[in-house]
Parts: C-alpha cells; structure tokens; sequence
C-alpha cells in the first residue's frame, strides 16, 4: 500500500478525459437548453402580443354582444385553423366596449353568450358569468378575461397573442371585483 | 431439423443468450403462484405490444401537425384499408391497458406483492402507472379534435395555477402563446418517443426484477414477512414445492392474454375508433368539450370540488397520492401479506374503487354542466300548462326563454345544475320564489337586471303552479296573520292580543 502512486498516468488521462466530457458537455447543453425554453424566452420579449384588428365598429350594434374571431398575431407554419380564436365583443354604448376572451376562467373552455338572459354560460363544469364579464355562479373564481381595446379608424383592435388561463394573462386586463 | 439446430449453435456462440433465456424460462415459482390472479402483469405487458404495434402502424399515416392530423386521422377513418380497425385497436388497447395496469396494481397490493425485498419493482410499477395514464392522455391529444383542443386548455388552465411559475409553464407545455402547431408536435415527441421509450426501459427492469426476485408466493394468513428470514424462506419454498415458469405457470398468461387481445379485437370491430369529433377549430363554440374514460373521474372531481379548495386540490393532490403510493412498501415492507388480515388495506382499495367508479358514473350525465340547448330544445311538459291563466303560461315561456331550463329541468328534461323544480312551489313561498330568482344565491346567478317586474310575475306565478296535485303550495302562514288580524293584534299588547 505504502508504495502505491496515488494518482497513475492511466488515472489522471481518465479524469482529464472526463472533464473534458463535461466541459464539452455543458457547451452542448446551453444551446439545448435554450432551445427548449425558447417557447418561454420569447414570451417574454413580449414577441407575442400584438394589437390586432376585428373588424368595424357597425359590426358591433350597441347594446348587444357578439362574436368576433382573428388570427392570432403570433403563427407557426403548422397551425391550421387552431391560431383562429373567438372573443365575444359587447358594445356598452357609444364608445365603451369590453371583448372578453372565449374561456372560462374555471378551466378554458369556451363560454357561451345568452342574450335573453343576459348570461355567458360554460358547457363544461357550469360557470356562469353576466354581461359584463362578471362571475355570476360556478366554480370559476374570477370573471372573464378582458383584451386591452380601442378604436381606430372605424375598427375595434384588441391586444391579443396568448391563450387566457386563470392563473396566467398577466398581460391582459385584471377584472377588479364588481361592487355589489 | 439438424440445420436448424446448427445455425442455432451459430447465433448463441456469438450472441451467448440462450443460458440467460433458459433460465429465466425454467426459474422456479412456488405452486400456488401459478394462479389466474397472477396473469394481469404479462396482460398489461402484451396490450404495451399491441400499442407498440398499431402505433407504429398508426405513424405510417397520421400527420403531427395541427394543420393536418384531423385530416389524416379522417383519411385513415374512412380511406385507407382497415386504417379504422388499426385506430379503433389501438384506441381500445389504450383503454384496456390502463384497466388492467389498474387491476394488476389492486391485486399486487392486496396480494402483498409490494413488501420486501420487491420495493423498488412497486416503484417502478407506479412510475409505469403514471406513464400509462400519461400514454392515455397524450395519446387522446394526437386524436387532434375538438376535445384534444379543449382537454388542452384545460391542461393549460391547470397548470397555469402553479405558483410563481404557472404563465412559464403553460408556455413550455404549449410550446408558444396558444394551443397551435408547436403544442400537437411536442405532445406527438411525448407519445411517441419521450413515454415509449421510458416506458421500455421501465418495463424492462421491472420484469427483470420479477425475474431475479421472484413472483411473489401465494400470501398465506399469518405467514409473515421479515426482512432478515424472507429471502430464505422463499428460496426453501421454491427449491422444496417450486415448478418451472416454462410451462407451469406461463399457459394461464398466455391464455389469458389470448383472451385480452381478444377482447379488444371485439370491441375495435363491434364499437369502431374513437372520434375524432368535431375539427379543432376554436372558432367552433358549439361544443361540449369530455374527457375520455379514464379521465371523467377528473372531470367529476374538478366540478364538484368547492372552488376555493380546487387549485390546492389540484396542484398538491397529485403530489401527494404519488408520495404516498411510493411510500407503501416503505410504510408496510413487512408483515402480513394476505388481504384476509389487512382489513384497511381492503377498504382503502375498495374505496377507492367505489370513488373512481361514482365520478366516472356521474361524468357520464355531467349534472353540474348545464344544458346549452334544453332552453329552446326541451318543451314545458304540456301536463303543467293544462289549466293554467294567460299569467302563468307567460311566465312558462320567460322561464324558457331566459334560459331557466338550461340548469332546471321540469318533467325529468332540462339542465340538472340547478334543482328540478316540477315540485318547486312546495319547497318556496310566493316571496321566496321572488327573492331567489332576482337575488339568486345558492350558485343561481342573480336575474334582477335581466328581468323586468312584468316578467318576473309571470315567472313567479308559473313557478307557484308547480305542486303535486292535491299538495298545496308553501305558503307563508305569518304573512296571512298579519294581513287577517292587522300588525297591532301581533304586539302582545292590544286587547286581541294572541295568547
């Protein structure tokens, strides 16, 4: 034992070899890496909000609520008709609008606008929300999410670019609660 | 047949696995262990095979991008020879596989299969549960329609609840801003290679451990298991009363295999493939997004749970069952093995079971979704109109218009939100019935804006029609006192004062 070399030539070719591994190996990894969370890098620079027109404002008459679809701002080649998306626009009057996205703040999925009843109602688990977006039942814990809106040139324009989730819109209008 | 036998000495002198492969054919199992409960791991083993198979077969055709796959997926339903049948097995494949990975789970429990020293191959067993689950789910996102859109956003929903790091999240899992061509891809990478191949290597080892370990002997009341004998004991047993794997035990796998596969020709032949629905067009609003089977417990669970237990619920939940099916062979790695003296154990599972069972039962009629079309599509029975005034029949027709039916049924159709309300006068008074439809409360939202005073009587005095015949309705017996005697006769005082 005594006479024993701690570290051999053989032994410290392999640690130098293995060092070498890993410095080659974190070169590899941070472009690999970026590459994976590049969906998350570029949200946020902000590359996917933009303000995207839909349509005239006579398309909206005032008092009612209705449907409008665009194209999400931000597409890949691939996406088909899924960068479609739906929003319900209300023409409070005048110049006031609200355009609530299509989900439900419960879970996604796309809520329903009633005007008899003056309820938006969701097919999934029962969320219920009134005409201005406020919850009115269910298990959503908020109203709808608002798009950021304004009028120009005879057309209503939103901020849109990213799927409404309850936890997440971060860029998109906080409803502060309803007075009673 | 010498041939034969030579170009097989050929290939074992180079290759060496026919030793290995002899062996884990003849290894011993104890006698009792070739039972037709033991059949279901090799079952689930040989459902994996078909997936593999009809997956591949599947990727010949199918199109991962959101563009196309719909259309792929209609090309192999309707155009493509027998491409139905291969959809419709691999569909059925799915949902028999995850059925038999969950029985086979339940048996080695109650069997207790998961107790020293087979800890780590229980582990592994729970680790292939969740990618079996994961398998199912990824696998009902690549049937891109209109619930692989909306099962997305819910995904997305959820996952968006995280704390802190929910928005960076649901980007990951998207792959971008929105449910588009980047998320089918990713979740397409998930199914087909990221799940498949940890699910290989996890089965390999898994099986390798029931090999090197052995299949767990039949539990015997009051045979306990201890850490320091049991190694010794089951070698005994198996040296003493074991048979060869080959052919003792493996003819009930094979069969019962047989009988699985079987099974899910049956039903891919007699039920066809699943979907796709409607195409994943989120323009498309008319659409009442479900989950597959396996996952209605789920959608059982995020309806009825109170909201503001639900994000906790569903984010630490998980956690936690996974802990604790992890935790099991650590918790009770010793002991008793029989389910005749594990009486918790029992119930845990049967609880279970009788849970999972009831939500999936309840998912199936949804009675918290309400019925978007029960308004215009559902008639007022014409039973409760017969004999009624002008007044009342209007109020029937504001309670169909204004979308009451949706969450209220009368006659057993309609909405089943809110309660059925064919006996409705009974259980509220004139006032009650007035306060509750335009204050609402009790999750009714509230309809004084939405109503006016003239249609709020109609309504109200429709509503008050709704008594069995022969039951009067609730009425407000203070109220009649007071409009009798007059408010001073009530004070005590007055000479007519009621005793």
């Amino acid at each position: 034992m005594s006479n024993e070399i701690w570290l051999t030539r053989r032994g410290l070719l392999t640690m130098l070899a293995a060092l070498f591994n890993g410095l080659v190996g974190i070169v590899l990894a941070v472009p690999i890496v970026q590459f994976l969370i590049s969906a998350i890098t570029r949200g946020r620079a902000n590359a996917y909000l933009a303000w995207v027109p839909l349509g005239a404002i006579n398309e909206f008459p005032e008092g009612e609520t209705r449907l409008a679809t665009f194209r999400n701002p931000y597409v890949t080649p691939t996406d088909g008709k899924t960068a479609d998306t739906a929003c319900w626009v209300r023409h409070v009057e005048g110049d006031q609008f609200q355009v609530f996205a299509i989900n439900c703040m419960h879970l996604g999925c796309p809520v329903r606008w009633f005007p008899q009843s003056g309820l938006f109602m969701c097919p999934c688990h029962g969320g219920v929300y009134y005409r201005d977006g406020a919850r009115a039942s269910g298990p959503p814990e908020r109203g709808l999410v608002e798009y950021p809106w304004k009028l120009e040139k005879g057309q209503i324009i939103i901020q849109a670019g990213e799927l409404p989730t309850p936890g997440g819109s971060a860029a998109l209008v906080r409803r502060t609660p309803p007075c009673a | 047949m010498r041939l034969i036998a030579n170009i097989g000495k050929w290939f074992d002198h180079r290759l060496h696995l026919g030793t290995p492969i002899r062996e884990a054919a003849e290894h011993p199992i104890p006698r009792k262990s070739s039972s037709w409960f033991y059949v279901f791991g090799s079952a689930a083993f040989t459902v994996f095979l078909l997936q593999i198979v009809t997956g591949i077969l599947l990727a010949l055709i199918y199109v991962p991008s959101a563009a196309e796959a719909w259309n792929s997926l209609q090309d192999l339903n309707h155009n493509v020879t027998l491409g139905w049948f291969i959809r419709a097995l691999h569909g059925w494949g799915s949902n028999f596989m995850v059925a038999i990975v969950l029985i086979h789970m339940a048996q080695v429990f109650l069997f207790g299969a998961y107790k020293f020293p087979r800890e780590l191959t229980w582990i592994l067993g729970v680790f292939l549960l969740l990618m079996t689950l994961g398998m199912a789910f990824t696998g009902q996102v690549l049937r891109f329609d209109q619930d692989a859109y909306w099962g997305l956003g819910i995904g997305a929903s959820i996952a968006s609840r995280i704390p802190i790091a929910g928005p960076a999240i649901v980007q990951f899992m998207l792959g971008g801003p929105i449910i588009a061509g980047p998320t089918l891809s990713r979740f397409f990478a998930l199914h087909v290679f990221l799940i498949p191949g940890s699910l290989i290597a996890f089965v390999s080892l898994h099986i390798l451990m029931v090999l090197t370990l052995g299949i767990n002997e039949w539990p015997m009341p009051g045979r306990l298991v201890k850490r320091a004998t049991y190694e010794a004991e089951y070698h005994e047993m198996t040296k003493k009363e074991g048979e060869p794997f080959v052919p003792y035990g493996v003819w009930k796998d094979m069969f019962f295999a047989a009988l699985i596969l079987l099974a899910i020709t049956a039903c891919a032949i007699y039920f066809g493939p699943f979907g796709p629905t409607g195409r994943p067009d989120p323009t498309i609003i008319q659409t009442v997004p479900k989950p597959d089977f396996f996952f209605l417990w789920l959608y059982a669970l995020l309806s009825l749970l109170p909201p503001s237990l639900e994000t906790p619920a569903v984010l630490i939940g998980p956690i936690v069952v996974i802990i604790g099916l992890l935790l099991i062979p650590f918790l009770a790695g010793e002991g008793e093995k029989s389910w005749r003296r594990r009486p918790v154990g029992v119930l845990t599972v049967l609880f279970i079971a009788i849970t999972l069972g009831t939500f999936t039962r309840m998912a199936e009629f949804a009675p918290w979704s309400p019925h978007m079309n029960a308004w215009s599509g559902d008639p007022v029975p014409e039973r409760m109109l017969r004999g009624t005034t002008a007044l009342e029949r209007q109020g029937a027709l504001v309670f169909q218009v204004k979308q009451c039916r949706n969450c209220h049924a009368l006659g057993g159709s309609g909405g089943d939100r809110g309660p059925a309300l064919d006996t409705v006068a009974v259980r509220l008074t004139h006032d009650q019935l007035i306060r509750q439809v335009i204050q609402g409360g009790g999750n009714m939202p509230t309809y004084g804006k939405n109503l006016s005073p003239p249609e709020t009587t109609a309504l109200v005095a429709f509503l008050q029609t709704l008594h069995p015949p022969g039951q009067a309705p609730a009425r407000n017996a203070s109220r009649e006192v007071v409009l009798e005697e007059g408010p001073e006769k009530l004070t005590g005082t007055g000479p007519g004062a009621r005793r």
